[in-house]
Parts: C-alpha cells; structure tokens; sequence
C-alpha cells in the first residue's frame, strides 16, 4: 500500500545508518507525515521494506510518542503539560478546549478536527503556557489567543 | 561582556546563510583545525580550556574525548553524536542555539569529529524542533556544497559525513545511551555501562555524545584558544552559560552570560524580577532534575562547583521558579508525573516506583492524602537514590522531590493534614 | 578462583563469575529475576541488590546489583545488611503494586517464582492504594496461554524468544509500567522454542495451555525423571500425572543434553499418552481377552516356530531386546526399511568408528565455526538450533572479552557484538530457520550439497577423494571455507538423515574427519529420525524389506511388530508382504494401520508408564521412569515379552517331561534370559543385564541410572510432593483417606511422598524443589555450581566413543552433479517440526500447527507447471499412483527439486528422494473441472 514517494523517502532515511533497520522510527514518521497516522497495513508494509517483522516495528512504534497507531485528527494539538507551562496555568487551556473545542487530552473530535495530545515540555517555557499545532509552535497562550488560532484553522 | 554563542543570533527571522556566516569569521576554526592542527592537538585544547558538559551532568569533555581510542588500528568507523534532544522540562538553550546558528553548530560538529577522528557524526534533534531541523538542513546542504562536510573537508584529506535525526518523541532519547539505541533504530533505553560509549557506542563502535550547547563551544575554543575560554567565566569555570529563567518572572527568557552568574541577577535582573503580587518562593536552578533552591542561595554562582555546595547542581542552567501562589505540592506532583510517564520501563525503581510516587503526590495534592504519606514517599526518594536503578532518570526525578519535602515541609502536612490544597490553581 | 568476602567471611568462588551466580552456588538465598544461568545478566529488575563495601573499615557502603557486579578477588559485600534487605523488599512491593491478586486460581501457583521471591524478601502487606494498571492478554495459539496482567517486567521472555531461541514474533510494546510483552497481533508463536516461556517467565504470563486443559496443582502432581521421545537429541524431561492422565511435560535439566529448555514438540507433544485411540486391553482376533489368555495365545503362536520380530526405533533398547531375545537374533529385525536402516547404521559407523567425536548440545554450543549440511534441523532435532544460535557467539565473544567485559554482562556483550557471528556455513535446498545466522548460504540440491562437503573436506586435507566437474567458484568457496573450519579450535559440522541421502552424511564425516587428521578437534553432530534410531542401529537385524521377504518366502508365519506402525515406515508393498503373514501380533499403545491389521494386539506402555533406555543422537544411553500407572492392562512392552518367554519355556519344559519333542525344542529360542522365575522375568534391572550380557557393547545402559537396588540413607526417591507440602492423600480431590500405591520393584523411585527428600543422583531427579525454592529454579540447589552440571553428574551415559585419532578411511566417492531431469522433480522430504513425528502429532495443538499434505515447489518449477500457491496438483513417484496435493511455492527452493512434507497424509511412507512428475490440475478441489 506504500506510495512510489513514501518508498522512495523511507529509502532515503535508511541510506542515512548502518542498517535499514535503524530507519524504522524515520520510516513510520514518513508514512505518518502522508497519512496521519499509521495503520496495521502500512506499518507491516514499512516493515517489510526495512527487513523487520510487524512484532519488531510495533515495538518500536509503541515506545515513541509521537508515532500515532490511531486516526487522528486533521489537527493534532500538542499541549506541553510540563512544570513550566504547569507554573503559567496550562490546565486552564485544557479546560477551555474541552468546553469551548470539544475536545479532551487523548482524544479527538467528533468531526475529525482536532486531536488534543499532552506533551512533554516544548523547549518553549519562556512563553508558557505553550502549545504546537501541525508542528507550529504557539507561546504565551491565553484563551482568546488560543480561540483565535483555532478559529483560523479548517 | 563577551558572548560568542549568541552574538551573531538573530531575535527574528533565518538564521545566517553561510555567506553571512563565513563574513562573519565563520569555518575559519575548521581551517584551522584541518589545516594546521593534527586531532591529537583538538583534543588538547579542549581539554585545556576545561569545558565541561552543558547536557547536564558537567562532565569534562576533553576528557571524554580522550576516552576513545584514537590512531591507527584502532576500531573503526567512529562516530560523534551532537545531543539536541532537549526534552527536560523547563529547558529551552539548545533550540536557540539549533534555530538561530545552525553554522555553528555545523561548523563545532566537524572540528569535534575531526578531533576524534570520526568519519560519521549525528545531530539528534527532537521532534518538536521541527523549525530547527529544518533550517540544519539547509545549512548543511549549504556546507556540504561549499566542500565543508563530505569526503575532502575543507580540502584536507579527512573526510565526514554528516546525518540528522529527528527523534520520534521520548525523553529517554535525550540520555546518552537511549539516543544511541534511537539511533539504531531501536526502542530508547538505556544501555549497560560500562562500557562507556567512548568505547562501545552506536553499532558497537566508539561514539562521543555532546550536548549541543557544549559542541557550539569547540569552534570558539579552537579558533580563540583555551586560556580565552577559561577567562570568560566569573569563577574557576570558564565560558558563558546559556541561562534560562521561567515561572512568574516578568521577563522570562534565556541570555548568554559569563559561568558563575548568580541566581540573583539571573532572576532579578535579566528576568526583571517577579512579577506584581508574586514572590519567590524557590527555584529549581537547572532544569527538572535538580534540587530546590530558594532565596537564600540567590546569590550562589550558578556553576556546577558552586551550586553542588549549595545542595543543588547547574543541570542546564534552566531556572524554574517556583512562587508563593503556586502550591509546591502540585509543582512536584507535576514534576513527578512527567518522569513516571517517561520512565522507560527497563528497572523495577523507575517503572513501579514513580507512578506509585506520581499518584500519592497527586491524591495529596487533590486533598485524598493519608497519614503514612509523606514517610513513604521519604522512603521511596532514598529507593530511588543513584546505583540503585539503571539509569540517571529516577535519580534525578528524585533531587526537585527530596528537596521539596525538605524546604516546603509544611505544605505537605497542611494537605494531609486538611485535606485540601490552599492554592489556587496554578497560574491564577 | 577467587577469594570473596560475604559478611565478612571469607569464601572460594570460581573466576568471572557474577556476585549473584556466586552467592547462590554458596547456597545463599538472594533473590532476582531478570538474570537466568543461561542467560546471563542485564540488571533490569534490581531484585538481587547487595551491599558492596570498600575495605573492611567501609561500614557505610553502596548497594550494587550482584549479578552486574563480578565476583572479584577481595570483595567485600553483605546480603544481611539491613538496608539491602529493605531493598529487596521495596523491589518485590513495587513489582507487586500492578500484580493481581489471582494466585489462587494461577496455573503457576505453588510453584511460582515470583511468590517464592516475594516470602524470601518478607515483603506481605500492601501499602499501594491505587488501581492497577490491567492488560488485555492474547491469544498465542495452542501451546501458551498468555496473562498480561500478571506481568512484572524481568524482560526475561524477549531476551529468551529472541537472544535464544531467534523468535521475532514476541517483543515489548508500550513504555513506562505500561510495558507489554506479547506479539504484534494474536496469533501462535512461530518459534519452535516458544514452550520454555512457561519456564522462563517467573511468574503466571506465560503458561502452559495443554496443562491448563486439565490443569491440576503441581504438587498434586506424581512425576518422574523421563526422556524425551519426539526426536533423537533425547532431552531430559519430567512429565506430571494425576488421575491417570499424563498433564504435562518440563524440562529436566542436563548440562550436556538440553540445559533448560525444550522444543515445542518434545514438552507439548506427551498428549498422544491420553489419546481416546489408546490400546488399553489385550485383544485376539477382535476380541478384548485377559491379559493371561493373549499371552498363552501368543506363546503358542511363537511355539510353533516360524516366528520373527520387528523392532522399532521409537521403543526402547529394552523392549527391542526382549523381542530379539524371543524370537532369537536371526529372526529379529530392527523394523526400520531399508534406506533408513542403511542410513543409521552409517551413522552408527561413522560415530563409533570415526575419529571425530559426537558433540553434545552444550558441546555444539561451545562450537566456535559451524557447517551444516542439507538439513533445517530447526524441524527435525528444534533444540540443537539454540546450540547454534550460541555457537556462532564464540567467535564474537572476543570482541568483549578484549574491551573487558564479562559474558556474565548480556547486554553489554551483545552491545560489543552488534550483528557480529562466528561462521556458520548452511548448505540446503531450501530455505531454513537458521539462515539468518549463517555466514554464507549455498543453496543446492543434495548432490550438490555433497559434492561440497566432499569438496570442503579435500580442501582441509588435500588427500580426501576429490570432487569432479565442481565449479570454480564452487572450489573456490569449499576452499575458503575448508580454511576457516582449520583455523577454528571447535569446528562443528551438522547433517542429518532426514533429507534420505548417505553422501550428504559421508561427506560431513569426511569434513570432520579431515579436520582431524589435520589436528583440529572437529566435532560431528549429525541427526536422527527417531528417539531410539541409533539404539535400533546397535541392535541390528535385518531391514524391513528382508523382514517382507522372510514372509514372503514362508520362513516365517508369526510376525511379532513392537510399537511400530509398519505402513509409515515402509512402501505398501513390503508392508503388504508382512502383514499378509498367517500371524500378525502386534504391541502398541496407540491403535493405528498396523493394529488394524493384527491378530493379537498387546496394549503397551508409553514412555510414561514403563522403564526404558534410550540412544540419542550422540550415543547416549539414557533412562526414562515410569511416572504412573496406566488404566487398563497396559504394560511396557519389554515385560509383555518377558511374559510370554516365561510362557513358552514353562510349555517347553512341560513339553520335555510329556513326550520327546524333538520339533518343538528346536523352537526354544536360542538367546533366553535364563530366568527361572516369573517375577524375576519382569524385573526391569534384569532386562537390562540379560542385554548387557548379550550385547557387551551395550555395557554401558547399566550406568545410564541407578539401579532398583539404590537407595539414599535407606529409602527410596519419592515420585510424589514431599508430605510437607501440605498434601495428605493421593486423591485429595476426591476423598482424605490414604489410597495405597502400587509397589515398584523395578526402579530406585516409589510411588509415594514417602522417602528420601534431598537431592538424589541427576537421573533419579523427579522434580526440582527445596525449602523456599518451589519454581523451577530450584534447579540451582541440583548444581554443583550455579548453571553448571547437576550435582553427582549429568544423568545418562555415552555408549562409545571416538578414540582420538584413529584411522578410519575416508568415504572415497563424491556423488555426480545434480542434473535435472526434464519434466521430472526430484523430490524430497520436507521435515516439520510439527506433523511429521508420528506420536506428537496425536497432540491436539501439534496437529492444529501441522501443515496439510502439499508438494513444494521452486518458483521455476511451479511457473513451468503453471501452478499458483494452493493450486491442486498431482504426483506421481517412479511411475506410481496419482497423489492430489496443494502446490505451495517456495521462494528459495532449488530449481528440479521438490519437497513432500514428511510423515503426513498418504505419502507418509514414500521412500525420498525420487524422481516424481507432477501436473496441474486447478484451483479446486474437484480438480481442473
Ligand atoms: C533521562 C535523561 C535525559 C537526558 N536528556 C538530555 C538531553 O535532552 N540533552 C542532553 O544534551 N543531555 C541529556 N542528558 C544527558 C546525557 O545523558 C549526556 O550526559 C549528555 O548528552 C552528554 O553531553 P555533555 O557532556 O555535552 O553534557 C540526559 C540524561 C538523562 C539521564
Ligand atoms: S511476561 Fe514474564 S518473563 Fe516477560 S517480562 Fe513479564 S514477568 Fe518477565
Ligand atoms: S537479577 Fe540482578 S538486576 Fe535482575
């Protein structure tokens, strides 16, 4: 099921180590960045092209936080919940998105919009509370900021 | 006052191309280095400016470098591994170091290899640095056309080739072993020491891992001496010191400054102070695993000498301040709760230990503390002590909790005691 | 040896090991779980925490893991030290925290680890007030039954699946104390080694499901040290009854035969013992008759001369020579046909006449280059594939051992080692299990695979025969490998029978024994079909097709078949010609084609109601005991045939006294045991000595185990939980009053709780159990020293040996180049490690993993056939009947060569390899309609 582009940047990573197999976590994060997340389908067809079993690159895939194994949303929301943003009053975010959004920690919309993951600290605790969306990284968050971004997105 | 790592970073936009880099004396210290100093003479002079590791453990690195076995015959390939996984809450150096002068880094990374005579090196880059990652390539597609990084470096007969990776998110990839085995591909645990990876690192062979804030230093080191770098610190430890503060402090931020700033003009002058209606209450110095401090070590020098007198350690350098309207309780509960959920479920301590500790804090916090609490929690903080688990994360989960049941003692005991938190929610 | 300090009492350990290994060979009780003697220390569980001290003036001290730290000379450490202890007993409270509460109603109660661990750390009362984290367990297959929830992460069932036994369908998911071991989806275990899960894992995850089919306590349990009868390697086992059923199989440890572990087959295959198709009464023409009756029947048949005997190689030495010793030498014959019987017996040869030694498995893992030849042995003997798996860490090893890190440190030697292995060169027609840790594999048909052996022993010794028309770059690579072999100090070299040709074996003897004359102590390890194949090749006699002959042409009329299903064995024309015999009697315990057939069927025991001896692979004689007695009139067939001995000399004598009779006398078979008494004649220990005399060679069966006659302190070894176990009646279950055993006047054990409770001789050994240690590591109280050999020896003795170097001649001809034939496949056998032993597969989870009969084809072959995978089609062997079967394409075959799946459906008899056509037929079953 893995795509000509897929195959050909998964083959890219692995020229990157010793062994294909080192590319594992790289290669679900390819099929992942095309497709969102991974499922059972695409991660034994990245296992077959890197030489590993299903059993071995779930293992891997489980260990990592930010292989997703199920659908997410069209938005994934990281919520740093570390002690920095803990210290700026990040819980109140998480309370307005469940109110206002819809949508609670590990969870995803009903309309597939929004998935809300906690995260380990961003590396952005000058700006606490913060929180990344589709990889954009957003500080300093109040609630009217944080409608306002949200608003803005499909 | 000096600050070589940061003073060609811009606030906004991209980082220096590598025409802006090089016009700003940008690879001359490769030039040097591969041109006019065999790796031997490297390895001297890092070892002579005494710089020690910025990932939080302090170590020398010339030291560390002097582990591997150098010269001919000896095992091959060997690798360099520059650590920019900067996972550890309330850390936030690397990614300015990452983001704003990827040259520098780029540049430091190959004189390192060279100086050990690696022929591959790695610049880990955790997930969410994704703007970072981005702009490394770029300028290392750019260093790798100006003949910087490839098989002739610089025109000289030492090769290298230079790969990213991006982490797939954990915190364990930032300890040195479990970024070894991210790298193979493998889940990040840690690994048996010994041997150290000076010796046995990445696929067995020998590997030296630096933190990203030590590697930028080596092509300042090479290009302006050892004995520079020893002058710029305040104290017996030379450099500056990427210092960070965060919390309820006016101005949060990071700033280059010599080693062996004090807390005090840290927080109260960069920072400008705390804000309105807040006051400090205490401070983690370095990042997550390091003890609390509070006011009366404000004026400690922030180096590692210095702070591990104060019953503390420089970990990153990363201030985290904890004031008088945050309930220290919830702090550690949430400190706690970050290393249960990162442990990697290798040993026994870690994996059963810190979830049972998350979980008390947790229902002391939320007023369903019970009177055996606090000792058991005592206890597990010593269960947990250094040796006694695998890896350093457990140990270091333990400096911010022994040091809060010490110093905010009565905090503790009012929870139990009432059965509730007196604090309103963090952040209000 | 080293001098180590244990609360400040000196003591003599051995060098390199590791503090734990030492302590526990001292016989102090340290608790741990994540390190096992077999495989080593990677400090995950921190349970075995000690006090290490600088000097004697250190009273502070630092709590070190013992089995990651070295025994050194000086050390100075404490277990008593009371801040060790509260470790350990903080470690077993954190494991317990997500532990259920499930012990009562866990299949590893009584004998668990975990709670041994848990009462020696005195850890009892919970201080965890929160929920546990809970699992969704699932479902491994037939043979292991999984419970997440009771999981407490030693990570010793990855490291065993995977480091050991090569598995890589069982990992470790998830992280933080979510960790979860299982695989990626349901499904059965692939490996072949999966079993020892249930003995790896310390607690309850990983248990056995056949047990829990009838599950009952382990200390209700009668047991018996016994011997595996599902391949030659002759592991060493202990199966379990209670009620008249055998429940199970686990490992005996022996040092050189299997260590600690199992394959699949050998501890899941024991259900044929509980078969609905048991032979449980003796039976005349039909007719269920008692037992006197069939044995006065089958008396007078052999009285009336005419009489011959076929052995088996699946019965024991002893009931093989019972039935030669009742019909006489030159009436018995060993009931193997002809190329069999060829092949063993050149094996026997080679071993006994060789100068290359047979290895051990723990000899085969101490192998430091391997070359194996034209077997998956993975299918045919499964443990020798952890051997391997170890061996070709010998040479890597070194690598560790100069940047000085112990073996005892798993996880750092396999850090240094990376994907470094030692050679190990596989040559086969297909694909096996192995190939991932071969160093170069050559595909080819069995010709050629012995064409290159003979080619590799000539490029060791330039005066082995040499090999014609061979390639260049065939000679080139024989050459390169012939090199590394004579640089190796502990060449291997592997083939079996199982692939039907004696080239293949010549040449992996002419390999071993060229390395030899060239002074390298090369080791030959060469499989057999069946648990007794080389004690049927000691005992000789003629082939099946002389036993067909014999009936054939009249010289023989009473045909006596020992526990061997004639119509597996042999093509359906000699078996005809045998069973067409005026009499047929036939003893077995299990009813199959040939019991059908007979007039007289004598139910016999199976390895688990009788005695007996066994010759592995490498000349082992070895003792099986009975574990229990069987319903019905089931007897070890060995005594069935004492029986009817004592019977017809009886008649004889009366014969004497009542008239003269000439005729009748010369009937007497020349060979009695020169018994006198009946009671005598059922005595196992004279069965034996009566062959012994018979057979000097087999001298050695004597020392196998001790005798009836051994006793420790005066009593004899108990086969049942000792008394204080906290059982007091046998059929506790059922009723509290005292059922008196059956006396056994053949063995040193009794059917009892009674006698001797300490640790008898390894081949007496009925279960493994002292005070504290109720779980299988208890074996380390049976040690000399911790993971080395049992205490007085291992159990078992080597019947010959190979004399160093002594002269033996090559084998002179190399077979010609495999040339296909066009239209025509040459077809072999395909072992499975599951299906092609005939007794296992009556297990009902060995015949659920078996594979369907089918024809294995190369993907040329199948093109050229225009067969797709689960095609149907048909094959005829050397012109004979059409056989309808599903191709299967197999990728890696060798082009002209098929393969047939041994010993199942209506092929199982087809002597292989032969030359065979096939055609395609279609997709379904009804055929190209
Ligand atoms: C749990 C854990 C997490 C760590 N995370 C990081 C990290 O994110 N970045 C880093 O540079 N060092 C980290 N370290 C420290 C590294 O193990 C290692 O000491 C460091 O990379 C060495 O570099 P240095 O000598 O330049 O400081 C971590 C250590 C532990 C125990
Ligand atoms: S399943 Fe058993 S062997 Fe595996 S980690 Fe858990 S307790 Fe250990
Ligand atoms: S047995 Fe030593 S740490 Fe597990």
């Amino acid at each position: 099921m893995l795509t000509e582009q897929e195959r050909a940047e998964i083959e890219v990573h692995a020229a990157c180590y010793l062994h294909r197999r080192a590319a594992g976590p790289e290669a679900l994060k390819v099929v992942q960045a095309h497709r969102g997340w991974v499922s059972d389908e695409a991660l034994a067809d990245v296992a077959e092209a890197l030489g590993v079993t299903a059993t071995e690159l779930e293992s891997l895939a489980t260990a990592y936080t930010m292989i997703f194994r199920r659908p997410v949303g069209r938005h994934v929301i990281l919520l740093c919940d570390s002690v920095s943003c803990w210290v700026m009053g990040y819980e109140r975010l998480v309370e307005h998105l469940r109110s206002r959004w819809g949508v609670a920690l590990g969870e995803t919309t009903a309309d597939e919009r929004l998935t809300l993951l906690p995260a380990a600290c961003l590396g952005a605790c000058d700006r606490a509370p913060a929180l990344m969306i589709d990889g954009v990284l957003y500080g300093d968050l109040t609630v009217e900021k944080l409608d306002r971004i949200l608003e803005g997105l499909k | 006052m000096e600050r070589p790592l940061t003073e060609h970073i811009r606030a906004e936009g991209e980082p220096p191309t590598l025409a802006e880099y090089e016009r700003t004396g940008g690879y001359a210290a490769l030039r040097q280095a591969v041109g006019k100093m065999t790796p031997p003479e490297v390895r001297a002079a890092v070892a002579e400016s005494g710089l020690r590791g910025r990932g939080g453990a302090g170590f020398p690195t010339g030291k560390k470098w002097g582990f591997v076995p150098t010269g001919p015959g000896e095992s091959r390939p060997k690798y360099l591994v520059v650590n920019g996984d900067e996972m550890e809450p309330g850390t936030f150096k690397d990614r300015r170091l990452l983001e704003g002068d990827p040259h520098g880094l780029i540049e430091s990374t190959i004189i390192a290899a060279y100086a050990i005579e690696a022929e591959v090196a790695y610049i880990f880059v955790r997930w969410d640095y994704q703007t970072a990652a981005a702009r490394l390539g770029r300028a290392l597609a750019e260093a790798r056309a100006a003949g910087y990084v490839g098989r002739k470096v610089a025109g000289s007969d030492y090769g290298l080739e230079i790969y990213f990776h991006v982490s797939a998110g954990r915190y364990m990839c930032g300890e040195e072993e479990g970024l070894l085995n991210a790298l193979e591909g493998k889940r990040p645990t840690p690994r048996a020491k010994p041997p150290h990876p000076p010796v046995v690192g990445l696929w067995g062979k020998p590997t030296i891992v630096d933190n990203v804030e030590t590697m930028a230093w080596v092509r300042h080191i090479v290009g302006r001496g050892p004995a520079w770098f020893r002058g710029l610190g305040r104290g017996a430890e030379g450099g500056t010191k990427l210092y960070g503060a965060s919390g309820h402090v006016r101005r949060p931020g990071l700033w280059e400054l010599p080693m062996g700033t004090t807390a005090r003009e840290i927080i109260e002058e960069h920072a400008g102070g705390m804000r309105d209606g807040w006051s400090l209450r205490g401070f983690l110095p370095g990042g997550a695993s390091t003890d609390f401090l509070t006011a009366v070590h404000l004026d400690a020098a922030m180096d590692f000498g210095s702070l591990e007198q104060a019953g503390s350690r420089l970990g990153t350098g990363a201030i985290v301040v904890l004031d008088d309207r945050t309930c220290p309780v919830g702090f550690v509960a949430n400190l706690t709760a970050f290393f249960a959920r990162e442990s990697c479920g290798w040993c026994t301590p870690c994996r059963d230990g810190l979830p049972w500790m998350a979980r008390t804090l947790r229902a002391i916090e939320e007023g369903r503390g019970e009177a055996g609490d606090l000792a058991l929690l005592e206890e597990q903080t010593k269960f947990l002590a250094p040796g006694n688990t695998f890896c350093a994360l457990a140990p270091g989960a333990m400096e911010p909790l022994t040091s809060a049941l010490r110093l905010f003692r009565e905090d503790f005991e009012r929870h139990v005691a009432e059965g509730r938190c007196r604090y309103g929610r963090a952040g209000e | 040896m080293a001098k180590i300090y244990i609360e400040n009492i000196p003591y003599e350990v051995a060098d390199g090991q590791n503090l734990l290994q030492a302590c526990l060979t001292l016989g102090f009780d340290l608790p741990y779980f994540c390190w096992h003697p077999a495989m080593h220390a990677v400090g995950a569980c921190r349970q075995c925490a000690v006090k290490q001290f600088k000097d004697e003036a250190d009273t502070k001290g630092r709590i070190v893991m013992s089995c990651m730290t070295l025994a050194e000379e000086g050390i100075r450490i404490s277990i008593d030290d009371p801040e060790a202890r509260a470790f350990r007993a903080g470690v077993i409270e954190l494991l317990m925290t997500n532990h259920p509460h499930d012990c009562p109603v866990c299949d590893e109660g009584g004998e668990c680890h975990l709670q041994d661990m848990t009462v020696m750390t005195g850890h009892a009362y919970r201080r965890y007030r929160f929920t546990k984290r809970t699992h969704r367990s699932q479902n491994l297959g037939p043979f292991v039954q999984h419970e997440m929830n009771r999981c407490i992460a030693c990570y010793r069932c990855v490291r065993f699946y995977q480091d050991a036994a090569g598995g890589r369908d069982l990992d470790v998911f998830q992280w933080h104390n979510h960790v979860y071991f299982g695989r990626a989806n349901d499904g059965p275990l692939e490996n072949e080694l999966s079993g020892n899960l249930v003995e790896i894992c310390p607690t309850g995850v990983f248990t056995d499901k056949t047990f829990k089919r009838h599950y009952a306590r382990p200390w209700d349990l009668q047991t018996a040290p016994s011997v595996c009868g599902h391949c030659s390697l002759g592991c060493n086992t202990i199966p379990g009854e209670r009620g008249g059923r055998l429940r199970r199989i686990r490992t005996r440890f022996h040092g050189e035969v299997n260590g600690y572990f199992l394959c699949d087959r050998g501890r899941f295959g024991y259900e044929f013992v509980n078969s609905a198709r048991r032979v449980r009464w003796a039976r005349v023409k039909q007719k269920e008759v008692p037992a006197a009756e069939a044995v006065a029947h089958v008396a007078a048949l052999a009285g009336g001369g005419r009489v011959i005997g076929i052995g088996s190689p699946r019965a024991s030495l002893e009931s093989n020579f019972a039935l030669r010793a009742l019909v006489g030498a030159e009436c018995f014959y060993s009931g193997l046909a002809a190329k069999e019987q060829a092949l063993a017996a050149l094996v026997l040869e080679i071993l006994r006449e060789g100068p290359a030694r047979a290895a051990s498995l723990h000899e085969a893992a101490c192998a430091d280059a391997v070359l194996l030849l034209g077997e998956d042995v993975t299918q045919t003997a499964p443990l020798l594939a952890a051997s391997l798996r170890q061996a070709v860490l010998t040479q890597p090893i070194e690598i560790a051992t100069k940047l000085n890190i112990h073996r005892f440190h798993d996880a750092a030697v396999r850090e240094a080692l990376q994907k470094e292995k030692g050679p190990f060169f596989v040559a086969t027609a297909d694909a096996t299990k192995l190939d991932d840790i071969a160093t170069t594999v050559f595909r080819e048909a069995p010709e050629e695979v012995a064409r290159l052996g003979f080619a590799i022993a000539r490029g060791v010794q330039g005066d082995a025969p040499p090999v014609v028309d061979l390639p260049p770059e065939r000679r080139q690579a024989a050459g390169l490998i012939a090199e590394t072999l004579r640089n190796a100090q502990r060449p291997l070299v592997v083939a079996g029978v199982a692939g039907g040709s004696a080239e293949v074996i010549q040449a992996a003897a002419n390999v071993a024994w060229a390395l030899c004359a060239a002074g390298v102590p090369a080791k030959l390890l060469l499989v057999l079909p069946e648990c007794n194949s080389l004690g049927a090749a000691l005992l000789g006699g003629g082939d099946l097709e002389a036993a067909a002959q014999a009936v054939r042409s009249g010289a023989a009329e009473t045909v006596i078949v020992l526990e061997n299903d004639l119509t597996r064995r042999a093509g359906t024309e000699t078996v005809e010609a045998i069973l067409s015999a005026p009499h047929v009697v036939v003893l077995d315990a299990i009813e199959n084609a040939t019991t059908a057939r007979a007039e007289v069927v004598l139910p016999a025991a199976t390895f688990a109601e009788t005695n007996g001896t066994l010759v592995n692979n490498e000349g082992r004689a070895q003792r099986f005991f009975q574990v229990f007695e069987p319903e019905g009139e089931v007897r070890g067939s060995w005594r069935w045939l004492g029986e009817i001995e004592q019977k017809l000399k009886i008649k004889n004598e009366k014969l004497k006294i009542d008239s003269d009779g000439e005729e009748k006398r010369s009937s007497v078979p020349q060979q009695s045991w020169g018994l006198q008494r009946q009671e005598e004649a059922e005595r196992f220990d004279e069965v034996v000595a009566a062959m012994v005399r018979a057979m000097p060679e087999l001298a050695g069966v004597v020392e196998a185990a001790p005798g009836a006659g051994f006793r420790v302190a005066g009593e004899k070894i108990p086969r049942q939980a000792q008394r204080q176990s906290g059982r007091t009646a046998v059929p506790g279950e059922a009723s509290a009053e005292e059922r008196s055993v059956p006396a056994d006047a053949d063995t040193a054990l009794a059917f009892s709780m009674e006698g001797y409770a300490g640790i008898p001789p390894a081949a007496l050994v009925a279960r493994y159990r002292r005070p504290g240690w109720n779980s299988n590591q208890a074996i380390n109280k049976y040690q000399q020293e911790v993971g080395g050999p049992p205490r007085g020896g291992d159990a078992g003795k080597r019947l010959f040996d190979a004399a160093g170097l002594r002269e033996k001649p090559y084998f002179s001809t190399a077979p010609a180049a495999f040339v296909r034939r066009a239209g025509e496949l040459w077809v072999t056998a395909a072992w499975h490690v599951f299906g092609s032993e005939e007794l296992s597969v009556l297990s009902p989870g060995v015949a659920e993993l078996s594979p369907e009969p089918y024809l294995g084809l190369s993907p040329e072959d199948a093109a050229a056939l225009g067969a797709k995978d689960g095609d149907l089609v048909e094959l005829r062997i050397a012109g004979g009947p059409a056989h309808r079967l599903r191709a299967r394409v197999r990728p890696a075959l060798v082009a002209g060569v098929a393969t047939l799946p041994a010993g199942l459906g209506e092929l199982a008899a087809m002597e292989l390899p032969a030359w065979g056509k096939a055609v395609t037929i279609g997709r379904t079953e009804g055929g190209a309609a």
